[in-house]
C-alpha cells in the first residue's frame, strides 16, 4: 500500500514537472519561432494587426534579399576566419599554460595560479581604453589582430579547466616518459594532450562561440566594412533600417544564429561535458 | 655557489615559466599594464588627439557631484542588477530542479533552455526588438488574447528595463546547466533520509538541496553580478539608452564617453569606479555568505 502510494506521488510530481517544462519551453522557444516565421513572411503579411503566426505562402526570397541588402556572406566568412584563428590560439596557448600549472612542479606555482584566477574578476571596461590606446599606437586598429591575438595568450577560464583536467591524469604516466629520456615537450604533445581531447574540444567550442558572438571588440576596433564580422554587420544594418525591413532583418539574424545551433547539435555532448569539466560540480 | 639541488629547483622554475609564458605576456600586456594605465588616465584629461594632462581627482569629483547622467546610469544599472541577477538565478535553479526529476525528454528540454544563452546577442537583441514590438510583436498578440492591456515595452521608460530583464532571464540557460550538474551530485541518500522523516518537497529543497549546492549558488551569483554590471550589447542594440535615458546603463555611458565623446580620462575614471563597486560587492557577498555556504568535506 505505502509503496504504491509512493509511486503514485512520484508519478504526479513527474507529470506536474513535465507540464511545467512544456509551458516554459514554449516561452523559451517563442523568440526563435518568431524570428523564423518572420523571416519567411511576405511583406504584405509583416505588418498585419493582429499578426499572423505562420505566413501563407512562405517567402523564401527574404534570404537572398538579405544577402543582397548587405554582404552578409562576407560578414559570415569574416566571423568564421576570426573565430578559427582565435580557436587555434586558444588551444595552443591554454594547453601550454595549463601544463605549466599542473604537470611541472615548481616553486611558487600555486601562488601564481591564484593570480591567474583573480584576473577573472577584472571587468573588461577597466582594460578597454588602455588596450585601445596601445593597439592604435602599434597600428592594429582596423585589423583583426586585437580580436585574435589576445586568444593566443591564454584565458583564465580555459587555463583553470585544462589544469583541472591535467591534474586528474596519473603522475606515473609522466614519470615513465621522463625515465625514457623524453622531454617535457614530448610528454605534453605525445602523452598528455591526446588524453585531454574532451577538455580541448570544450575550449575550442567556447572560444568559437565567444569570438563568433563578440560585439564590443569589433565595434571598437573595426572601421572598414570589408573587415566586419557578422555581429557588427548585423548591428549596423539594424540601426539603418525601418520597420518594413523586419523580415529581411530576421532572415539575417537567422543566418547569424544557425551556425551556432548547428555546432551545438553536433557537439552537444561536449557542451554538457564542459560544465562538469570546469570542476564546478563539487 | 649553487648546490645541485638548488640548481635543479631553479631549472624547474625555468621550465614552468617557459610553459606559462603565453599567460605571462598576456597578463602583463592585457591586464597589468592596462590596469595601471587606466588608473593614470583616470587622473587626466585625455582625448586621443592630445596627450593626457594631469588633473588630479577632478574626473571623480565631476562624476560623483556634477554629472546627473552618471548617477542615472548608475541607478539604472543597480536596478538591473538587483532584479536580473536574483531572478535569473531563481529561474535557472527552478529549471534545473524540474529537469532533475528524471522527466521524459530531458535532453530536448535542456537544449531548449540552454540554447538562447549561447546565441549571438546582436541577433537575439534584434529578435527581441521585434518580438516585443507594441503593435506587431508576438507578445502583444498574446497579451491581447489574454485581455491584457498593450505595453510599449522598449519605447516606454517604465517598461524598458523590465523588458530587458525579461530578455536576460531568457539567456539564463548556462546557469541552469551549472545547477543541473550540481544537483546531480547531491547524494540520493540525503533525500531518502529526509523522506523517512516525512519531509515535504519544499522542506527537502530548502534543507537538503539548497545547502548542498550553496557553493554553486554563490558562484552563479557572483559571476552573474559581474556580468550584469557590464551589461552592454542589448542596451546598445535595442534602446541605445532610451527612452528618456531609462536604459542608459553604466557600460553604455562609459562606452559613449570613451568612443563617442572621446573623453578617455573621464571614461577611465568611470571604469575604475565600476571596478571598485564590483570588488566591494563581491567582498560583501563572500563575507555575508560565509556562514551559509556549505563546502563538502570541510
Amino acid at each position: 500500500m505505502i509503496a504504491s502510494f509512493g509511486v503514485k506521488r512520484a508519478n504526479i510530481n513527474n507529470i506536474v514537472s513535465f507540464v511545467l517544462l512544456v509551458g516554459l519551453s514554449a516561452a523559451f522557444i517563442l523568440p526563435l519561432f518568431w524570428m523564423i516565421t518572420t523571416s519567411l513572411k511576405p511583406i504584405d503579411q509583416l505588418l498585419l494587426d493582429p499578426p499572423v503566426w505562420i505566413p501563407e505562402p512562405l517567402e523564401f526570397e527574404n534570404y537572398p534579399n538579405a544577402l543582397e541588402a548587405q554582404p552578409f556572406l562576407q560578414y559570415l566568412g569574416n566571423s568564421l576566419q576570426i573565430a578559427v584563428a582565435a580557436v587555434i590560439g586558444a588551444i595552443i596557448s591554454n594547453s601550454l599554460v595549463a601544463y605549466g600549472f599542473s604537470r611541472v612542479e615548481w616553486k611558487g606555482r600555486d601562488a601564481v595560479f591564484v593570480l591567474v584566477l583573480s584576473t577573472l574578476m577584472l571587468p573588461y571596461h577597466v582594460v578597454m581604453i588602455p588596450l585601445f590606446v596601445s593597439f592604435s599606437k602599434i597600428g592594429w586598429v582596423n585589423s583583426w589582430l586585437p580580436l585574435i591575438v589576445p586568444a593566443w595568450l591564454g584565458h583564465p577560464f580555459f587555463i583553470f579547466m585544462l589544469r583541472q583536467f591535467m591534474l586528474g591524469i596519473p603522475k606515473e604516466l609522466s614519470e615513465a616518459t621522463r625515465i625514457d629520456g623524453g622531454s617535457e615537450w614530448i610528454l605534453l604533445t605525445r602523452v598528455i594532450l591526446p588524453l585531454c581531447k574532451p577538455a580541448l574540444a570544450t575550449v575550442a567550442l567556447f572560444q568559437f562561440i565567444w569570438s563568433w558572438n563578440d560585439f564590443i571588440g569589433p565595434l571598437i576596433y573595426l572601421n572598414d566594412r570589408d573587415l566586419y564580422p557578422m555581429s557588427l554587420g548585423l548591428a549596423l544594418y539594424h540601426n539603418s533600417q525601418g520597420i518594413t525591413d523586419f523580415s529581411i532583418l530576421m532572415a539575417a539574424s537567422t543566418m547569424a544564429v544557425v551556425p551556432i545551433i548547428i555546432i551545438f547539435f553536433f557537439m552537444q555532448r561536449v557542451f554538457i561535458q564542459g560544465i562538469s569539466l570546469t570542476g564546478l560540480k563539487g | 655557489m649553487l648546490t645541485p639541488r638548488k640548481r635543479r629547483e631553479l631549472r624547474k622554475v625555468g621550465v614552468g615559466l617557459v610553459f606559462i609564458s603565453p599567460w605571462i605576456v598576456g597578463f602583463l600586456a592585457l591586464n597589468l599594464y592596462p590596469i595601471i594605465a587606466s588608473f593614470y588616465y583616470s587622473l587626466t584629461r585625455y582625448s586621443p588627439i592630445s596627450s593626457p594632462r594631469f588633473i588630479g581627482l577632478f574626473n571623480y569629483e565631476k562624476l560623483l557631484y556634477f554629472d546627473p547622467l552618471f548617477i542615472k546610469a548608475l541607478t539604472n544599472t543597480l536596478y538591473f542588477v538587483v532584479f536580473a541577477v536574483p531572478l535569473g538565478n531563481m529561474l535557472a535553479l527552478a529549471l534545473a530542479v524540474l529537469l532533475n526529476q528524471k522527466v521524459k525528454g530531458l535532453s530536448v528540454f535542456r537544449t531548449i533552455f540552454y540554447l538562447p544563452s549561447i546565441l549571438p546577442l546582436v541577433a537575439t537583441s534584434i529578435v527581441w526588438t521585434w518580438l516585443l514590438h507594441p503593435q506587431y510583436g508576438a507578445v502583444s498578440v498574446i497579451l491581447a488574447e489574454l485581455g491584457l492591456p498593450a505595453i510599449s515595452w522598449f519605447s516606454d521608460p517604465q517598461w524598458a528595463k523590465p523588458a530587458l530583464i525579461m530578455m536576460s532571464m531568457w539567456g539564463t540557460g548556462w546557469m541552469m546547466l551549472i545547477y543541473l550538474a550540481a544537483l546531480q551530485d547531491v547524494p540520493q541518500e540525503l533525500y531518502d533520509v529526509a523522506s523517512l522523516d516525512g519531509a515535504s518537497l519544499w522542506r527537502k529543497f530548502r534543507h537538503v538541496t539548497v545547502p548542498m549546492i550553496s557553493p554553486i549558488i554563490l558562484f552563479n551569483t557572483i559571476v552573474g553580478l559581474i556580468g550584469a554590471f557590464q551589461y552592454f550589447t542589448e542596451a546598445y542594440i535595442i534602446t541605445e539608452g532610451g527612452p528618456g535615458d531609462s536604459t542608459l546603463f553604466y557600460s553604455l555611458y562609459l562606452f559613449q564617453n570613451a568612443f563617442a565623446y572621446f573623453k578617455m580620462g573621464y571614461a577611465s575614471a568611470m571604469a575604475w569606479l565600476l571596478f571598485l563597486v564590483i570588488l566591494i560587492l563581491t567582498f560583501i557577498i563572500f563575507r555575508s555568505s560565509a556562514k551559509r555556504v556549505y563546502y563538502h568535506g570541510s
